[in-house]
C-alpha cells in the first residue's frame, strides 16, 4: 500500500480537529447537565404539555403532549409557508414578466418594486405589517364588508367557512377528472406522435374539471353551504365575529411580508431565465413557422423553466426557513411554540433546538435531493 | 382630407386624431390630478362607478387615437414604442399614471405637509401626518443603543477612524497595492476589533486575550526564521502553544497587576444597540465569513475525501436551518457546551453564529466561481510547477473571485438584513430598539414614522451596496 504522509496528514489533523471540538463539547455537555441535576433525553415528548397556543390547525390544548405542541407548531409553519409560496409565485412571476416588458413605465415600476421590497429586511417588514399597517384596519364592530361575506378586522380576516354534505363524493369526482385528464394527455402525446394529429388538451381538462365536480352536486347529493362570520359581543366594547374561518393577524401580516419579499427574489429569476434563452432560438422558431403562442409555449418556455426552477426552489426553501420569523410576531410557528414556549417549560434546550434544527434541516435536504434529481433529469444532454 | 374612420386611426389624418387623442388623454390625466390634487371632482355630477372609471375610458380613446404607426412625428413614435405598443399595455400603462397621481399627495402630506418637525415632546404630534419629532428624540437611542450619552463620542471616534483607514485602499500607489489585500485581510481587521474593544467597550488595557496577542506576534516573528517545508505544521502547534505558556507558565502574576489598569469606562455589550451595533456586526461577521466561506469552498473541492465530506457536512448543515434557530443555539445551547467557569459574551457568539452561517452560503458561491473556472487554467497551474497553494492564491482563486462578486455582494447584502434578528439573544439594534420605543408608554402609536425610519436607512445602505458591487463587477470584468 502506498502510504504517504502528505495524503494523510492534512486529512488526520483535520478530522482530529472535528474530533477533539466535539469530543470537548459533549464532555462539557454532560459536566454541565449533570452540575445543574439535568437530564438527557425525549421521554418528555409524550408528558402533558399544558400551554395553550392560539391558533392551531389540529384540535390542541394544555392537556396534550409536547409531540402534538410540536405538530401545531409545525403545521403552522407549512401553512404560512404554503400560503406564502402560492403567493409570491403569482406575484413573482408577474413582476418578473413585467420587468422584461417594453413598456416603460411597466418595466420601471416592476423594477421600483423589486428593489424597494428587496433592499429592506425582511424582520422589519414583518414589524411593519403587523404593527404598523394592520394596526390601522377597523375594529370588528365597524369593519366594512367585503362582498358581502367577509370582513378585514384588527383582530384578522374572517370569511365564510364551507359546509358540505357527502364532501366525499365531491373529492372523488375531482380525483376522477385529474386521473381522467392524466390518461388523455398521455394519449393525445401518443396520438401526435404516431399520426402528427393535435387534440384540444387543455380545452378537454377544463370541461372535465368543471362538468364531473357539477355532476357530484347534481346527482351524487353534494350539498354546499357557507356559514358566513357573525358579529358577537363580548363586553361593552369588545366585539368578535363568530363562526367562518378567523385567520388571525399575525399569519396575514407573516403571509403578506413573506410573499412581497420573496417575490422580487421569484422575480429576478423568471426575468433571468427568460433573458437566458437565445434569442436565435427565438428567431429559429419563428423562422419554420410557429405562432408566437407556440414559440412561446414549445421554445422558450420550457428552456427558460430549466433556468428557472433551481433558482426558485431555492427561493421556496428560503421562504420557509424566513417563516420562523413568526417568533417575533408571536405567530406560533414551530419557532415559537417549540423552541419558545415548550424550552422554557420543560429546560430542555440541547434536545429542542437539535429537534427543531433537524426538522428544518430535513425539510430543505430533501427539497435539494429531489432539486438535484429534477435538474439530472432536466439537463441537455449533450453528446 | 379623406375620410375619417375613428375605429382605424391612420396617417392620413394624423393631425386629427393627435388633437383629439392628446386631447383626451390630458383631460383624463387633468381630472385625476385635479381629484387627487385638489379635491376637485369634474365628474361629479355622473353617477360615482362611471365618474370613477371615466378617465380611464377616456385616456384608453385617447391613446387609441394616437396610436399611429410611423406617424413621422419623433415624440409621437417613440411614446408609441414605450408605453402605448398595443390596448392591453395602454391600460396597464394609464393605470401606472393614475396610480402615481393619486398616491402622491397623501404621501407627501405624511412625509412633510402635514408631519410635524419641531418640539421635543409628543404634544407637538397633533396633525395627520406623520410624527419626525420622535425619531427625533429618539435618535440617540436608534444610533446607539442603551450607549451612555456622555460615552457615544468613542463610538463616533472609532467609527471615523476606522471608516478613513478602511479608505486607505483609494489613495494607496502601485508600490504599495500589493500589501493592499494582506492589510484588509488581517491588519485592518484586527486594528478594527482594538478600536472596538478599547475604545468602544473600554476594556482593560490587558486582559486574558492579551496572551493570544502577543502570541501572535511572536509566532509570527519567529515564524520568518522557519523553513517553508515545516511552516503550515509551525502556525498549526506554535501559537497555541506560547498562548499557554505565556498564560500559565511565564508572565501571569504580572500581568493580573496590569489588568487592573483599566482603559475607559466600561460599557457592557448588553446596552450597545442601535444602527451602531448593526454596522459592528455587520463588520466583524462581514470580515469573518469571507475567509471561513472560502476555506470550505475549496475544502469541498479537495482531492481528500474526509476533508471533502466535513466541509459537505458544514455547509449543508448551516443552509439547511434558519438562521433565527441558529441564533436560539447560540443563546441556549451553546453555553452547555463549555466548561462551567468559561464565559464568551453574547455579542461574540452573535457574531461567531453569524459569521459561521453566512460562511456556509459564501462558500456555495466561491465554489461557483471555482466550478466556473475552464479545466486549463488548473492544468496550466499545475504544469508551471505549481502546488496546491501557490495554484489557488495566484491563479484559481483571483479568478474565482472576480467571477462571483455579484454573488458574494448578494450574501453580505443578506447578511446585512439579517442583523435585527439578533433581538432573539437581547440584543437591540435599531429595529429592536424600535420595538422598545414602541412600547414606551409616552410615545405610543407612532410605530409607523419608526418603521419608515429604518426602513429608509436599510433601504440606502443595501441600495448603496448593491449599486458598489455593481461597480466592482464592471471593473473587475476581463476578458475571456
Amino acid at each position: 500500500m502506498n502510504f504517504k504522509l502528505k495524503d494523510i496528514g492534512p486529512q488526520l489533523i483535520t478530522v482530529l480537529a472535528v474530533v477533539l471540538v466535539f469530543g470537548f463539547f459533549t464532555y462539557n455537555a454532560q459536566v454541565n447537565m449533570e452540575n445543574r441535576g439535568i437530564d438527557f433525553g425525549y421521554g418528555f415528548l409524550s408528558q402533558e404539555s399544558s400551554f395553550d397556543v392560539q391558533f392551531s390547525l389540529i384540535e390542541y390544548d394544555g392537556s396534550h403532549s409536547y409531540f402534538r405542541a410540536y405538530l401545531v407548531g409545525l403545521l403552522n409553519t407549512i401553512l404560512v409557508s404554503v400560503i406564502g409560496i402560492i403567493l409570491a409565485t403569482i406575484l413573482g412571476v408577474i413582476v418578473g414578466i413585467a420587468r422584461l416588458s417594453p413598456n416603460y413605465l411597466i418595466n420601471k415600476f416592476a423594477a421600483f418594486y423589486v428593489e424597494f421590497f428587496r433592499n429592506i429586511p425582511l424582520l422589519l417588514q414583518i414589524f411593519f405589517w403587523y404593527f404598523a399597517a394592520l394596526r390601522a384596519l377597523p375594529l370588528p364592530q365597524d369593519a366594512e364588508p367585503m362582498f358581502g361575506i367577509s370582513f378585514l378586522t384588527i383582530k384578522g380576516l374572517f370569511v365564510p367557512a364551507f359546509i358540505w354534505q357527502n364532501f366525499n363524493v365531491f373529492f372523488y369526482s375531482i380525483v376522477a377528472a385529474i386521473i381522467a385528464i392524466i390518461v388523455i394527455r398521455a394519449h393525445a402525446k401518443k396520438k401526435q406522435e404516431t399520426i402528427g394529429k393535435q387534440t384540444p388538451v387543455l380545452l378537454i381538462s377544463i370541461g372535465l374539471l368543471l362538468i364531473l365536480p357539477l355532476l357530484s352536486f347534481l346527482i351524487g347529493g353534494v350539498r354546499l353551504s357557507f356559514e358566513i362570520p357573525v358579529l358577537k359581543q363580548l363586553a361593552t366594547t369588545s366585539f368578535i365575529y363568530e363562526g367562518g374561518v378567523s385567520l388571525p393577524p399575525e399569519l396575514i401580516a407573516l403571509a403578506l411580508s413573506l410573499s412581497l419579499y420573496t417575490a422580487t427574489f421569484i422575480a429576478e429569476c423568471v426575468r433571468a431565465g427568460i433573458q437566458g434563452v437565445g434569442k436565435g432560438q427565438k428567431e429559429a422558431a419563428a423562422s419554420i413557422g410557429l405562432t408566437p403562442n407556440q414559440v412561446l409555449k414549445l421554445v422558450i418556455m420550457p428552456q427558460a423553466l430549466r433556468i428557472i426552477i433551481p433558482p426558485t426552489t431555492n427561493q421556496y426553501l428560503n421562504l420557509t426557513k424566513n417563516s420562523s420569523l413568526a417568533a417575533a410576531i408571536a405567530y406560533p410557528d414551530l419557532v415559537l411554540v417549540f423552541a419558545g414556549t415548550a424550552l422554557m417549560q420543560t429546560g430542555k434546550a440541547i434536545e429542542i433546538v437539535s429537534i427543531t434544527m433537524f426538522t428544518y434541516l430535513s425539510l430543505s435536504i430533501s427539497i435539494s435531493i429531489l432539486m438535484n434529481w429534477y435538474n439530472r433529469k432536466i439537463a441537455i444532454q449533450e453528446k | 382630407m379623406s375620410k375619417i374612420n375613428f375605429l382605424k386611426p391612420d396617417k392620413s389624418n394624423l393631425y386629427t386624431f393627435l388633437y383629439l387623442g392628446s386631447f383626451l388623454f390630458f383631460i383624463s390625466v387633468l381630472d385625476v390630478l385635479l381629484n387627487s390634487f385638489f379635491n376637485i371632482n369634474l365628474t361629479g355630477f355622473l353617477p360615482n362607478f362611471f365618474s370613477f372609471l371615466l378617465p380611464l375610458i377616456l385616456g384608453f380613446i385617447g391613446l387609441y387615437f394616437i396610436r399611429i404607426e410611423l406617424s413621422g412625428i419623433k415624440q409621437l413614435d417613440l411614446l408609441n414604442k414605450h408605453i402605448n405598443t398595443n390596448n392591453f399595455n395602454a391600460v396597464l400603462s394609464l393605470l401606472i399614471i393614475f396610480i402615481i397621481l393619486k398616491s402622491i399627495p397623501p404621501v407627501l402630506s405624511w412625509f412633510f405637509v402635514d408631519a410635524s418637525f419641531a418640539g421635543d415632546s409628543k404634544d407637538v404630534c397633533t396633525g395627520s401626518g406623520a410624527c419626525w419629532t420622535y425619531i427625533k428624540v429618539w435618535m440617540r437611542r436608534f444610533m446607539y443603543g442603551m450607549y451612555p450619552n456622555g460615552e457615544q463620542w468613542r463610538i463616533n471616534l472609532s467609527f471615523i477612524a476606522l471608516a478613513l483607514l478602511g479608505s486607505v485602499g483609494y489613495f494607496a500607489t502601485d508600490r504599495f497595492k500589493k500589501y493592499l489585500t494582506l492589510y484588509y485581510v488581517v491588519i485592518y481587521p484586527f486594528i478594527a476589533f482594538l478600536f472596538i474593544f478599547f475604545f468602544i467597550s473600554g476594556g482593560p488595557v490587558f486582559f486574558d486575550f492579551s496572551y493570544g496577542i502577543i502570541a501572535a506576534i511572536l509566532s509570527i516573528i519567529i515564524g520568518f526564521f522557519i523553513p517553508s517545508k515545516f511552516k503550515f505544521y509551525y502556525f498549526l502547534i506554535v501559537p497555541f502553544g506560547l498562548y499557554v505558556l505565556l498564560k500559565y507558565f511565564i508572565f501571569y502574576e504580572e500581568l493580573i497587576e496590569l489588568g487592573k489598569l483599566d482603559g475607559l469606562n466600561w460599557v457592557e455589550t448588553g446596552a450597545w444597540g442601535g444602527l451602531s451595533l448593526t454596522f459592528i456586526i455587520s463588520f466583524f461577521c462581514l470580515i469573518f465569513c469571507f475567509p471561513i466561506g472560502m476555506a470550505f469552498a475549496l475544502g469541498r473541492r479537495s482531492g481528500f475525501p474526509l476533508i471533502r465530506y466535513i466541509s459537505i457536512g458544514f455547509i449543508e448543515f448551516w443552509r439547511g436551518v434558519p438562521l433565527i434557530t441558529v441564533l436560539f443555539m447560540s443563546a441556549v445551547m451553546f453555553p452547555m457546551f463549555l466548561p462551567a467557569d468559561f464565559f464568551i459574551d453574547k455579542l461574540v457568539r452573535c457574531i461567531i453564529a453569524i459569521s459561521l452561517f453566512e460562511a456556509a452560503y459564501v462558500a456555495e458561491v466561491i465554489r461557483g466561481g471555482l466550478q466556473a473556472l475552464p479545466r486549463g487554467q488548473y492544468e496550466a497551474a499545475k504544469s508551471l510547477g505549481m502546488g496546491y497553494w501557490r495554484m489557488h492564491i495566484f491563479v484559481i482563486l483571483p479568478q474565482a473571485l472576480k467571477l462571483v462578486i455579484p454573488g458574494i455582494a448578494n450574501t453580505f447584502l443578506a447578511l446585512v438584513k439579517d442583523t435585527p434578528l439578533i433581538f432573539v439573544v437581547g440584543l437591540l439594534e435599531i429595529v429592536g430598539m424600535l420595538n422598545l420605543a414602541k412600547t414606551n408608554p409616552e410615545w405610543l402609536g407612532f410605530a409607523m414614522e419608526g418603521y419608515v425610519f429604518a426602513a429608509i436607512i436599510f433601504w440606502i445602505i443595501c441600495y448603496a451596496m448593491s449599486k458598489y458591487s455593481y461597480n466592482l463587477e464592471e471593473k473587475y470584468k476581463t476578458e475571456r
